[in-house]
């Protein structure tokens, strides 16, 4: 079956996740980024592929699809990409985060999510740093992770084996329509002409959106990691504190802090993460870093006598409802959005590639789309 | 001023680092890497490229080129990536 | 007024004194013991006694005029925090050795000549015995010297680029203070019979656990090896220094622009963030005569002097074009990267040699950052200080063209590594006493 050339503005994670389905569908796919490829969010956060931190919602179903979806695809790109489903561990150490981290993860149980209680003492077994004030513990197995920048590439390598064109360096500045449909991407270097413009430009999608004459709304929110000279091996999980569950869904606009302490291949620990809702300010504020280290030293009290080497960071991508945007926008033919995955876009990144592609080529969805259409409250400017 | 190096005394005279004490005490080498286990020692001298790591007082990961030691305090070789202790 | 410079060398301690005699209140930020950097070492220099000195004091971060220091032993956990609110900064924090990678590189036994420089002259420590240093600039001489002096025998230096070339730069010949200066190290050299061979350079150092000897050759102006003119030195310590790479971690976290990697400044020292100054080896490198004059300009201006300092002006547009014609006559030939073998370590820190960097590019790292991730390079303790420069210049010789983001590796918020206990008790505000 042919398709109408489709262009992927934007080439994170999702844009190649998407470029790299729609080209395994027989799409001719270029994608086209302003900067170099896979240098947005998608390089400036942590690997995280997590249902652990998900309570029961589309946003779980998505995780759940993404988590079935990634293993097989890891095996068709056939690059490592330092996958590793070490699994996950949250802690509290206070009774009331113990009792909502006990209830969080009951409820996730019927969903399909593995959430193990363990005791402290056999948290400490899996974590022998762990601070003695752990007062209980849930054990998530399926919970993994993988470098997003080789994610990236690989998933972009695909793209160009099948024939697709990857242009860095190139700004999409609008979109040239006939009788409401797309025809082209305006960019500084002239149309690209095509029949589908999916726009996946992270935490610049709204920006994008609005060049493109079809406005939604998803707004940066900005997050920081902290990285340690390397260790021997000290963490063996991704631990978190139970304090997670509550930052994820609020809007609050102050800092918060969930903290995520956690070992790359490269043997540096990574303590994430931030969130702050600053606009697109990328300054250093000490203040945040602080916070990072006074909950990773609270987690590790070992780790206070360790180098801290390195903070960076990034924009999430969110939408009002902290729901990721995917599928067609009802304002133009041939336009599509693939967006607003905020803290989890790594992890989401092979299921939604594939739901966009269902939407695209008409194919059966594998997950209901309904809750992630464009034109819904809040999302539609 | 004096201090010890993997057991061993040394005397300390006034404005010398721990590299300095080292590298006058013969020796070219007190680490090992994290990946080859190659031995190393300074390179750059100024505490920039980090070849010069000892383990003062149980603390890893100190500079040997800028660090200008404490009376009696204990210094050993650092063995590739190591914790405190 | 509050200024505050960053880096007590000629030229932090030139503004220092400037903006202290403008009236300003000035505090000195420098991570060292004594005053003086690297060129003033083991001759501790005065510093004004209404300028408060912060000495052993390391900055690590800058949050606009707000900045974030650590006094205390280096890389101890137990330091003291100090949070400075400036009206103006003046950036003097320096420069290291730039050292290019060859096989054997990262043996013990290799120096870069700034380090036997400060060993020889701070301490009194000789590196080695026998001795060969190789590289290029006229910081060669001074650091052969130093090293006769605490008894070493220096076999040869080796300069890859010629002196010749310097008659094309008749300012180089102008500027006869410094010429003197270089003259007089010759002639220790002349008197000790230290051959100075020009188009030439140690291609590779051998050894097993240490260095035991190196390979000569002879270069052609593009630094690749003539064929046949590779000879072996036995020695017990090599000394290398290609020029020098600037400290820009504070510069860059401030936000001020860089042109051709140093800190751009107007006349005054000024950078492009107002507030900001900087002099010395962070805006160019031309010596310690040079820095101190900058300084002395950009203290001036940070403290708003009525009078702006005519002579220092004048000595800094003649220092700079000196350092123009100084960086023209030693380039860093790119005939150099086939100096490397395969296995050739080129980040020391990961341990990432030559080969693995070609296997990230021929699996499509094109930028910085992927080619960072996909091969280690520049992700160890160092952040990429040593090898960063020498990584994009060879990734851009492989792939033809400069990476798109070849500067990414000078952005590292944090200025120095201090230990994640500090951070989690770093006071956010300046104390009431400063
Ligand atoms: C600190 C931090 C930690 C994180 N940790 C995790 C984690 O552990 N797990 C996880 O799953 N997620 C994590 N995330 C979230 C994740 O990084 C994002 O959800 C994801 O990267 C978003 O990918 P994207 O492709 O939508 O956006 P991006 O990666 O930002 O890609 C958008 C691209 O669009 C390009 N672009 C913008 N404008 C234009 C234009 N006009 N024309 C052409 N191109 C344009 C940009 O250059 C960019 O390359 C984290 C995020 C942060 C900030
Ligand atoms: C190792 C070495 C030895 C050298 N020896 C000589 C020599 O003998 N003769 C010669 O002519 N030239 C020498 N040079 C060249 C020399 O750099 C210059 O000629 C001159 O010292 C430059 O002056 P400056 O003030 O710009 O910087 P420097 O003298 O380098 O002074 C910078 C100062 O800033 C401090 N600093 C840096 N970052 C921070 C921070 N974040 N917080 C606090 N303090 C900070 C440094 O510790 C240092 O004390 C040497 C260079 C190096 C690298
Ligand atoms: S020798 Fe480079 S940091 Fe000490």
């Amino acid at each position: 079956m042919r398709y109408p050339d489709v262009v992927v503005v934007g080439s994170g994670v999702i844009g190649a996740a998407c470029a790299e389905a729609l080209s395994a569908a027989g799409a001719g796919v270029t994608v086209l980024d302003r900067g170099p490829l896979g240098a947005g969010t998608s390089a400036a956060g942590e690997g995280n592929v997590l249902v652990s931190d998900k309570g029961p919602g589309p946003e779980l179903d998505l995780a759940l699809a993404s988590l079935r979806r990634w293993p097989a695809l890891l095996d068709e790109l056939g690059v490592d990409v330092e996958w590793d489903a070490k699994g996950g561990l949250v802690v509290a150490t206070g009774d009331e985060a113990a009792k909502a981290l006990l209830g969080f993860a009951a409820d996730q149980r019927p969903e399909g999510v593995d959430a193990r209680v363990v005791t402290p003492d056999e948290a400490h077994e899996r974590e022998p740093h762990l601070t003695p004030a752990v007062v209980a513990a849930v054990h998530y197995p399926q919970d993994a992770q993988l470098q997003p920048v080789l994610v990236t590439k690989a998933l972009l390598a695909a793209v160009r084996r099948r024939g697709g064109t990857l242009r860095p360096g190139v700004r999409a500045t609008g979109l040239r329509r006939r009788d409401d449909r797309v025809v082209a991407v305006r960019t500084a270097g002239g149309d690209v002409p095509c029949g589908i413009v999916v726009n996946a430009c992270g935490p610049w999608s709204g920006e994008v959106s609005a060049a493109f004459g079809a406005p939604i709304t998803v707004l940066p929110r900005r997050g920081v990691i902290l990285v340690t000279a390397a260790l021997p091996p000290t963490v063996r999980h991704k631990v978190y504190d139970a304090d997670y569950v509550g930052a994820v869904a609020s809007g609050d606009a102050d800092l918060q802090i969930s903290t995520v302490v956690e070992s790359t291949a490269g043997g540096t620990v990574l303590i994430g993460s931030s969130r702050q809702r600053v606009g697109f300010d990328d300054s250093i504020r000490v203040e945040v870093l602080r916070a990072l280290a006074r909950r990773a030293v609270g987690l590790f009290p070992v780790l206070a006598d360790v180098p801290v080497v390195r903070a960076y960071g990034g924009f999430r991508p969110y939408a009002p409802d902290h729901l990721p945007v995917v599928g067609a926008d009802p304002r133009c033919a041939g336009l599509w959005h693939a967006t607003g995955h905020e803290g989890a876009g790594i992890g989401l990144a092979a299921a939604t590639g594939r739901l966009l592609t269902e939407l695209v080529t008409g194919a059966e969805p594998h997950l209901d789309p309904t809750p992630f259409r464009v034109d819904r409250p809040g999302v539609l400017g | 001023m004096r201090i010890t190096v993997d057991g061993e005394p040394h005397d300390v005279p006034p404005g010398r680092t721990i590299a300095g004490v080292l590298i006058a005490a013969g020796r070219s080498s007190w680490r090992t890497t994290r990946n080859g286990d190659r031995p190393r020692g300074v390179f750059c001298g100024i505490g920039v490229c980090f070849d010069c790591l000892v383990v003062v007082n149980g603390v890893p990961d100190v500079r040997a080129c800028l660090r200008y030691p404490a009376d009696g305090d204990v210094v050993r070789t650092q063995h590739g990536a190591e914790l405190p202790t | 007024m509050r200024v505050v410079v960053v880096g007590g060398g000629p030229a932090g301690l030139a503004a220092a004194d400037a903006a202290v005699r403008a009236g300003a209140e000035v505090v000195l930020v420098d991570s060292e013991p004594w005053p003086g950097g690297q060129y003033h070492r083991g001759t501790p220099q005065r510093v004004d006694s209404r300028v408060r000195h912060l000495a052993s004091s390391t900055v690590w971060a800058v949050e606009g005029l707000r900045l974030h220091v650590r006094r205390g032993p280096a890389d101890s956990p137990h330091r003291t925090p100090h949070v400075l609110d400036a009206d103006a900064v003046v950036l003097a924090t320096g420069a290291h050795d730039r050292v290019v990678p060859f096989p054997g590189w990262d043996l013990p036994g290799v120096y870069t000549a700034g380090a036997a420089q400060a060993l020889a002259k701070g301490q009194g420590v000789a590196v080695g015995t026998r001795v060969v240093v190789s590289g290029t600039g006229p910081f060669l001489l001074p650091v052969a010297e130093s090293l006769v002096r605490v008894g070493t025998q220096v076999l040869e230096v080796l300069e890859a680029n010629a002196f010749s070339t310097w008659a094309r730069y008749p300012h180089t010949l102008a500027n006869v203070g410094k010429l003197g200066e270089l003259a007089r190290y010759a002639g220790v050299l002349g008197r000790h019979r230290i051959p100075v061979r020009t188009r030439a350079a140690v291609v590779a150092a051998h050894g097993d656990d240490r260095v035991t000897a190196v390979t000569v050759a002879r270069l052609r102006p593009d630094w690749s090896v003539v064929d046949g003119t590779r000879r072996r030195v036995a020695v017990d310590a090599v000394c290398v220094g290609h020029g020098f790479t600037p400290r820009l971690e504070l510069a860059v976290g401030l936000g001020c622009r860089l042109v051709d990697g140093f800190v751009a400044v107007d006349a005054t020292g000024a950078t492009s963030v107002p507030g900001v100054y900087a002099a010395g080896e962070v805006t160019g490198i031309g010596g310690a005569d040079l820095a101190a004059a900058e300084g002395a300009v950009a203290g001036s201006a940070a403290a708003r002097a009525p009078e702006p300092p005519i002579a220092a002006m004048r000595a800094v547009r003649r220092g700079r074009r000196f350092a123009m014609a100084l960086v023209a006559a030693h380039p860093v030939g790119g005939g150099r990267h086939g100096w490397l073998l395969a296995d050739t370590v080129v980040c020391r820190c990961e341990e990432v040699t030559a080969h693995d960097l070609d296997v990230a590019l021929d699996r499509g790292a094109a930028d910085v950052r992927t080619l960072k991730l996909a091969s280690r390079a520049g992700l160890g303790l160092c952040q990429g200080r040593v090898c960063g420069r020498e990584v994009a210049d060879l990734a851009a010789a492989r792939l033809g063209h400069p990476l798109p983001d070849a500067d990414a590796f000078h952005r590292r918020p944090l200025a120095t590594p201090l230990r994640l206990g500090e951070l989690a008790d770093t006071p956010l505000l300046p104390e009431e006493d400063l």
